[in-house]
């Protein structure tokens, strides 16, 4: 359900919203399917949006696991037509840059291909926007800000207010997907574009293996009650060496981030 | 005589009326989908269907059978020569006193109708219906009276202006109900409707012994898929809800229903009904879904049945038994209704409800509704060596594996049929993890496209192979593989477990030393009686492994659902009860320590009932402990 205060700002003035959409992989099955947290991108913009959220995709996919976005209940889904190897970001940004948006949503990595999680960042910065990494919803917009969720760990909200226009990754604790239906998915428009999208040259050379999952050490706490070994199996490690800065200046802030950047190796 | 203008101008006037508000009701159906049936051949047919089939199931009530065939003979040879007589002037001595005899045997039906009227079970619809017995005494009362008065047959001096007007006010109000009330929507409809339902019904193959079970395929390219509203039906499915006469047996044999579930399949043709004519269901006399009020469903032909009507919890209350279906003495078809109904919800609405989504996108992405690996499909045999038809190419059984691949109970059963096909030397052979979900839980969710992509893959796969049957342990893949693959170019020869081992038994392939194993009984699986007819292999397997058993209450076609088909387990309407549970206090009523299954969905379904409860055997696994290997032989 939209929240009270967000209806009115939308009442004023409808907001524009697009979705950012791959192809997806099954994890088992190695099929293509609609991808989890990009429909659930989907889902956040379709809550939001009275009118409907436009949806975006860089390829030249036309399958039933990208009408399956359309089965949640959308006319048309725009394809930036370009080669697999194509790299999608200077294509979306350039298609996005023309667009009235407020919020483009995304997932916050894909399912298959690089999956680096980069791409709305990547966007974002060609846009000039901010990015906001794994909301899980958006509770109010008023005044140009929009003030939104952010998943942390273990549970966790982060409120984060932001000024519009942004992009934003969506967490897979948001709202899961509507189902999709098989008739209007089949009878949605996509509407194919041309786009100039160069081929990814960075990633021509790269050597692609699946993953494996490492072996992890685990820390078996032994002796305790019960409740103390169920804590320190469940606990997450909580990371060390830091320092939480709740006063000084920005620069102050900025400084201190640099120097651990510095310390870390990170930047040199 | 007031008699002499006043009879025919009733009689002529009433047909009129009768005919007119007919004509309104045809074209009602008529708003619905066009289908085509063979006109002339169907209604040369009805008379048969109406007096042999429809008879063969109205008799399973002998009472009501015998009181109908009373009421109904008697009022129709009655009033055709009543028009004769009466209508058009013919006098002859025979016909008046055929009148008199047709009136005198459907005052008898009707003083039967009556006296089971006093205290009406449960089941039966109250308000108009209530009032036909009075009409159907009042009609051949009075019918009765002026044709022996017209006939000069009456005593003279006792017939007068206020008697003879009293008689022809009686036969009014006769015809009114009788006659009017048939085109008008009366409690008579059922005749008028229900004679051209047995005409054109949506499914002829029913009539003459015959069988026909398999879900109509659905052409994925209409502009709506399934069903929103009345007039989204084929027009002779309207007509068959126009057929029902309200006798409440399809809700007396409902699992959902007894249940405590939001379905009453009685209720929900009589909403089929207030859908087509348009209209609210205030009208309605019978039982209401459970938990629900009566008064507030609002329909017409152009209106989402959705959104108003019916809810979707209705139609997803049902488990497909086919209870109602094989009870219905109008034939009509609920569960295709239902179905029907539930294809818009899946897929125009995308509103599957419960774990439903979660099944539907686990058979699309990994075509078993666990989601799980299908390269491991075939991992539950790992250890059994079994042949795969891709090494050997051919054989004479092909085992139909199903889902129950990836169930650790479901495996059991497997590997007991496995012990009893190898005891029995059968040239057999898998599929391995070619195979896919047959597409039943797909199809029965309202997923036709799912189920059409699995039906299609799974034919090609067959098809690249020979073997002369298929033999499965799970009776919905039974009936999708035997019933549903022919529309898509599947057709096989099936056999489910029993029927091969009950085979194996006459042939006598199978060296058996039955164990004692106290009192048992059978449950009959839905998809295996009531769709398929098979009563017979199962209870002979029993009797050869030297069980007697013990019958419940309900069994053979009337046989109580085990709550676990149509999806009903994903979707999980709540109710009041389980129906498993029903199904387990069924069997204890017979004081049975043993329920003999032949599903693996009965199975799941009744081992989930709470113990103490009579443990649960397959057939299969039952055979395999009675076997003797050669060890120990």
């Amino acid at each position: 359900m939209l929240p009270e205060s967000l209806s009115k700002a939308v009442a004023g003035q409808p907001l524009k919203i697009a979705a950012l959409v791959s192809v997806g992989q099954h994890p088992l099955s190695r099929r293509e399917r609609q991808a989890d947290q990009d429909s659930r991108a989907v889902e956040l913009a379709l809550s939001l949006s009275p009118q409907l959220p436009s949806l975006i995709h860089v390829g030249s996919a036309q399958n039933n696991a990208l009408r399956a976005y359309l089965g949640m209940g959308l006319n048309s889904l725009t394809v930036l037509n370009a080669d697999p190897d194509a790299d999608a970001v200077p294509a979306l940004a350039d298609y996005l840059r023309d667009q009235p948006l407020d919020i483009v949503l995304t997932g916050v990595r894909a399912e298959c291909g690089e999956g680096s999680g980069l791409l709305p960042y990547a966007v974002a910065s060609q846009l000039g926007w901010p990015m906001v990494p794994r909301i899980v919803s958006v509770v109010s917009i008023a005044d140009g800000h929009a003030d939104v969720w952010q998943a942390l760990p273990r549970g966790q909200r982060r409120a984060l207010r932001v000024p519009l226009p942004f992009v934003a990754s969506v967490d897979p604790a948001a709202d899961p997907a509507r189902q999709s239906a098989f008739g209007p998915a089949q009878r949605g428009n996509i509407d194919f574009r041309p786009c100039a999208a160069e081929p990814d040259q960075a990633r021509a050379d790269w050597e692609q293996h699946p993953a494996k999952p490492r072996p992890k050490r685990l820390a078996v706490a032994k002796g305790g009650t019960a409740a103390e070994r169920m804590k320190a199996a469940t606990a997450k490690p909580q990371g060390q060496g830091g320092q939480v800065m709740t006063e000084g200046t920005d620069r102050e802030k900025a400084e201190a981030i640099l120097a651990r950047l510095v310390a870390e190796g990170v930047v040199r | 005589m007031l008699t002499d203008w006043l009879l025919p101008m009733l009689l002529f006037g009433a047909l009129a009326l009768m005919l007119i508000g007919a004509t309104r009701r045809v074209l009602a159906w008529r708003a619905g989908r066009n289908e085509p049936v063979a006109v002339v051949a169907g209604l040369l047919a009805m008379p048969r269907r109406y007096l042999v089939d429809l008879h063969h199931v109205v008799e399973r009530d002998r009472f009501i059978a015998k009181t109908h065939v009373a009421t109904a003979g008697g009022f129709v040879a009655a009033l055709a020569l009543a028009f004769l007589v009466h209508g058009i002037g013919v006098d002859s001595a025979i016909l008046n006193g055929l009148i008199l005899l047709s009136a005198a045997g459907m005052f008898t039906g009707a003083c039967f109708v009556a006296w089971r009227r006093r205290q009406p079970p449960s089941r039966l619809s109250r308000g108009p219906w209530m009032r036909l017995p009075k009409s159907l005494l009042v009609f051949s009362t009075s019918l009765f009276l002026i044709t022996l008065m017209t006939a000069d047959w009456f005593p003279a001096g006792l017939v007068g202006w206020v008697f003879s007007g009293l008689l022809l006010i009686g036969l009014a109000l006769g015809l009114a109900e009788m006659l009017v009330g048939m085109g008008w929507g009366g409690p008579m409809k059922h005749a008028f409707a229900g004679a051209l339902h047995l005409a054109f019904h949506r499914r002829p193959e029913r009539f003459g012994g015959g069988r026909s079970t398999g879900l109509k395929p659905l052409n994925l390219t209409d502009t709506t898929l399934g069903v929103a509203k009345p007039e989204d039906f084929a027009w002779n499915q309207l007509l068959g809800f126009d057929a029902c006469v309200q006798c409440g047996r399809c809700e007396a044999v409902c699992p959902a229903f007894a249940a405590g579930q939001p379905l009453n399949p009685k209720k929900l043709i009589q909403d089929m009904v207030v859908g087509l004519s348009g209209g609210t269901d205030a009208g309605y006399h019978g039982s209401a879904y459970p938990g629900k009020p009566v008064g507030e469903a609002k329909g017409n032909p152009g209106q989402v049945i959705v959104d108003g009507l019916v809810s979707a919890d209705t139609l997803w209350s049902c488990t497909t038994c086919r209870a109602c279906v094989e009870e219905c003495p109008m034939m009509i078809e609920h569960v295709d209704a239902i179905v029907d109904m539930r294809r818009f919800l899946t897929q125009e609405r995308g509103e599957t409800p419960g774990a439903g989504v979660q099944v539907l996108d686990n058979l699309i992405a990994t075509d078993n509704p666990g989601g799980l690996d299908p390269a491991r499909r075939f991992d539950w045999a790992t250890d059994l060596n079994l042949p795969l038809i891709a090494d050997v190419g051919k054989a004479d059984v092909l085992f139909w594996i199903s889902d129950g691949a990836f169930d650790q109970r479901s495996q059991r059963i497997l590997r007991a049929f496995v012990a009893v096909m190898r005891a029995a030397n059968v040239d057999f052979a898998v599929l391995g993890n070619d195979e896919c979900d047959s597409g039943d839980v797909a199809r029965r969710l309202g997923d036709d496209a799912t189920f059409q992509r699995l039906a299609r893959h799974n034919i090609e796969v067959l098809g690249r192979y020979e073997f002369n049957r298929i033999v499965t342990t799970d009776p919905h893949a039974f009936h999708i593989l035997a019933n549903e693959y022919g529309d898509f170019g599947g057709h096989y020869r099936v056999q489910h477990h029993s029927m091969f081992i009950n085979e194996l038994m006459e042939q006598g392939k199978l060296n058996l030393q039955p164990k004692a194993l106290g009192r048992v009984t059978y449950h009959d699986p839905c998809y295996l009686g009531r769709y398929n007819g098979e009563y017979e292999s199962p209870r002979s397997v029993l009797k050869t492994l030297g069980i007697d058993v013990q019958e419940m209450t309900r069994s053979g076609y009337r046989s109580r659902c085990c709550g676990g088909g149509g999806g009903a387990p994903i979707t999980d309407i709540p109710g009041e009860h389980r129906i498993a549970d029903m199904r387990v206090d069924d069997a204890r009523a017979v004081e049975a320590e043993t329920i003999a299954v032949a599903c693996q969905q009965c199975t799941a379904m009744l081992e989930g009932v709470v113990e103490p409860r009579p443990q649960i055997k397959d057939l299969a696994e039952l055979v395999s402990e009675a076997l003797v290997t050669e060890e120990r032989a």
